[in-house]
């Protein structure tokens, strides 16, 4: 991060960044780490966590409410609850040993173990006969997984302090620049890596990319408002739908508008809905800004769904027609694509024609915010998130300012919205819920506001991981009504709880100002608090 | 006028519904300038204890008298949603103190996530009914129109609804300006810095706030319940939002703008399924916000910022 090695203390120059040092600090040496481990506290913390852990567990794990004849009745399930209970106990045990104290080996040793075995029984619990030894090995993995991963995790912790003491300064080299042009090559051939490795599931695979790379094109439309001009938009969804339902609508309505000539229209729309959304409520600032975007998502949404004349009300619109190549349609026969250019017909022609029109859609998002940033505009974004005030004082127009930001945001989210549209051929207002809003901030945030790589990162980590949750067949062979699919929500909310606790600014940390005046100040614009929006 | 009469009855009672969840969000937002998104959701666990003590205590225990079971309900409800409340502050906000903004913003999110796919899988996704249990009411007056007679009914639902809300408030108010910890409170909303040099202990306080919104929302809960019988996992979203937005019309950061903004929520709300259509209730009520907004950008009753440079 940006703490560099000069004499003066950044908490000397300004106590913004003295307070980011002192969190920086806190976090490069976890406060524990040199804590003298034992027994008694770490089983006393242990047991409270436990008790707690009951608590909350008592009318939700303990107890079920189901709808019976005659009305509600109680089920009762203690068990899961006990369960419940002995393992938050354990797991306490184990970040008490691995994370928090730096304990002796025999102590992580014996807390692993008993974490573990007691994974192996739980598991193995009450399950007749064959069973038994599988679901006992299964369980038993997965405990040594997680201390795997447990050990990992704190032995990166203890490391990285050296490793965090570098500065970025100076124009970017090709160094810099190789993860990026690295994940461009892997994902400018994806379709065909895919189509190589996993002939037998490649559809499922291109799906998951198209999907993936939706959201890296909506993340970065979103951070040139919240990361760029930091303005903090929870309704970006509302751009994300008038985009998609222009498309469906012009499509619909009239026979000659196809996807490219409707494509560029949907992100007009969208960008002139930023501007009438955006021309209100700009005064406001922080959160104000946030709970009138929040609101504005759910009024289209609203709107969406009773305006049934127009908009098909919750049955939403179908027959969206499929993009097209040059005017020819993927098909089976003489004027399709396949017999055009003279190659045998397949099904996955046309998937990996999405992933290509995405894949541009997003590089040229993000061709434009980096251009962006480098002209006048792109400059009083970034000033602008910084510090509003100093912006007004040098006569920066901040309406327009934010506006523009606002506009050229909704413009991406109205194209990828219309890429949405003619992907499913079916749209409904129930795909633009706040959940989608949730799910494109987290992503922006979680991958470091303002960094372009994070994006890829945080889309990937989080998409990617939870889709791959659906694909995890086999462990229905083990837990015969067991269901991952009903889990990946939770998991995806704590995982969004964890990594901004492990790393509250981002997976990728790059936040310094494009424009620099004669040389880079001793504080880097990451240590100074970001997003304010004043 | 009859049935604007019975209009207003009806958007007082569910303002004050509004108006116990907005407190949470103003009492927090007061003092660590964060939204906190989950507490819809505790709303949410709140009136689901709810429901799970009172079918303990009516079909497996057998209580009857409806007064003490309503009173266990609450008290027990409160005290096991103060305990989600300091949980999720303590897992997923403490960590972040001092952190960026948009830190606990996203963790908030997370948590509200979290917490409503875990009661999803926990108790299942249909929703739950609970036939009504307090039934009648007063008529206060009896008009004639054209289309038949109309009845302005106080039904005692109602009136316990808005005298518990009466009570809570009195309660918390008093303990905002007479005790210690209130004012431990006010001291840590001014500047946390100088109250912490005072000896004020700030996490504790914080966490003390979180406990006092959750109690609330939860009793708010309680008589979301009873009031319409029907809760699902998912009703801690829009309730949330209108709460929350009721807390930005009233002012951010002010007790009794939060209270008189849920009721002006509620009663919009209400006024507006009343007179024109039930589907667009939000739409007003959200259009009210940003309209207010715009020209009273500190809400109602809020003072109005001052920028430093």
């Amino acid at each position: 991060m940006a703490a560099d090695n000069s004499a003066v203390p950044a908490s000397d120059i300004n106590p913004v960044g003295a307070q980011i040092e002192r969190e920086q600090r806190a976090a490069a040496t976890p406060p524990a780490a040199h804590n003298t481990f034992d027994w008694k506290t770490a089983a006393r913390n242990a047991a409270i966590a436990a008790f707690i852990a009951g608590v909350l567990g008592f009318f939700f794990l303990g107890m079920r409410t189901d709808i019976a004849p005659g009305g509600l009745v109680i089920t009762y399930r203690w068990l899961v609850l006990l369960f419940a209970v002995a393992l938050v106990f354990l797991g306490r045990l184990l970040l008490e040993t691995f994370i928090f104290n730096a304990a002796p080996a025999l102590a992580r040793v014996i807390a692993g173990l008993l974490f573990i075995a007691a994974i192996g029984f739980m598991m193995a619990y009450d399950v007749p006969g064959t069973r038994q030894l599988n679901r006992l090995l299964v369980g038993v993995g997965l405990g040594a997984a997680i201390v795997a991963v447990l050990y990992l995790v704190a032995a990166y912790s203890r490391r990285a302090p050296a490793a965090k003491r570098k500065t970025v300064t100076g124009p970017p080299t090709w160094a810099s620049r190789a993860p990026g042009i690295v994940l461009f090559l892997i994902a400018a051939g994806l379709p065909f890596i895919i189509t190589t490795l996993f002939p037998g599931q490649q559809r499922q695979y291109i799906d998951l990319a198209i999907l993936i790379m939706t959201y890296v094109m909506l993340g970065w439309g979103l951070n040139i408002v919240v990361g760029l001009a930091g303005l903090l938009d929870l309704g970006y969804v509302a751009f994300y739908a008038v985009g998609a339902y222009s498309f469906a609508l012009l499509s619909t309505h009239f026979e000659f508008m196809g996807f490219w000539m409707a494509l560029p229209l949907a992100g007009i729309l969208a960008a002139f809905w930023g501007i009438i959304l955006g021309f209100p409520v700009l005064r406001l600032r922080g959160d104000y800004l946030a709970i009138v975007t929040l609101a504005f998502g759910e009024i289209i949404r609203v709107v969406l769904l009773n305006w049934y004349d127009f908009t098909g009300g919750p049955n939403g619109i179908s027959g969206i027609p499929k993009p097209t190549f040059l005017g020819m349609d993927f098909t089976r026969g003489e004027d399709g694509v396949a017999a055009f250019l003279g190659i045998e017909y397949s099904t996955i022609h046309r998937f990996i024609y999405l992933y290509y029109i995405i894949f541009i859609l997003a590089i040229i998002t993000n061709l434009v915010t980096m251009r962006l940033r480098k002209l006048p505009v792109g400059r009083a974004w970034e000033a602008l998130r910084e510090d509003e005030i100093a912006c007004r004082s040098l006569g920066i127009n901040t309406t327009n300012t934010k506006l523009t930001a606002f506009a050229i945001g909704a413009m991406f989210g109205g194209f990828a919205g219309s890429f949405f549209a003619t992907r499913q051929g079916f749209i409904s207002p129930e795909s633009f819920s706040f959940l989608e809003s949730a799910i494109i901030l987290a992503i922006v945030v979680l991958g470091g506001l303002g960094s372009q790589l994070g994006v890829v990162a945080a889309s990937v980590v989080m998409i990617g991981g939870i889709e791959m949750l659906r694909n995890v067949g086999f462990v229905n062979n083990i837990f015969p009504g067991f269901d991952p699919v009903q889990y990946r929500m939770l998991i995806f909310g704590f995982a969004m709880v964890a990594i901004m606790v492990w790393k509250p600014r981002g997976l990728v940390t790059t936040r310094d100002p494009s424009a620099v005046l004669k040389e880079r100040k001793k504080i880097g614009a990451d240590m100074v608090a970001q997003g304010e929006g004043h | 006028m009859e049935y604007f009469l019975q209009q207003l009855i009806n958007g007082l009672t569910l303002g004050s519904i509004y108006g116990l969840i907005a407190i949470g969000y103003t009492m927090v937002y007061g003092i660590i300038g964060m939204i906190n998104f989950a507490h819809g959701d505790i709303f949410m666990i709140g009136s689901f204890i709810a429901l799970t003590v009172f079918l303990l205590l009516t079909s497996v225990l057998g209580f009857a008298f409806l007064p003490v079971v309503l009173l266990i309900v609450i008290i027990v409800a409160m005290l096991f949603t103060a305990m989600w409340g300091w949980s999720v502050e303590r897992i997923a906000y403490r960590p972040l103190r001092g952190s960026f903004r948009l830190a606990p913003l996203i963790t908030a999110i997370g948590m509200s996530i979290v917490l409503q796919n875990f009661v999803q899988i926990t108790q299942g996704a249909r929703v739950k009914p609970l036939p009504p249990q307090i039934q009648g009411g007063i008529t206060l007056m009896q008009g004639s129109t054209e289309n038949g007679t109309i009845v302005v009914q106080l039904s005692y639902m109602q009136i316990i609804i808005i005298l518990t809300t009466i009570v809570l408030m009195t309660g918390f108010t008093l303990l905002i300006s007479r005790t210690s910890l209130g004012r431990a409170q006010r001291a840590c909303e001014q500047d946390r810095k100088m109250a912490s040099l005072l000896g004020v202990d700030v996490d504790r306080t914080i966490s003390l706030t979180f406990v006092m919104g959750a109690a609330l929302a939860s009793v708010a809960g309680v008589m979301f319940l009873l009031l319409y019988g029907v809760i699902d996992f998912y009703i801690g979203f829009l309730a949330g939002v209108k709460a929350f937005t009721a807390a930005v019309l009233g002012g951010i950061g002010s007790l009794p703008g939060a209270m008189l903004g849920g009721l002006l929520i509620g009663l919009i709300e209400v006024f507006w399924s009343g007179y024109f259509t039930v589907e667009y209730k939000d739409v007003a009520a959200f259009s009210i916000l940003a309209i207010v907004l715009i020209f009273l950008p500190s809400g109602l009753l809020g003072k109005p910022e001052v920028e430093k440079v």
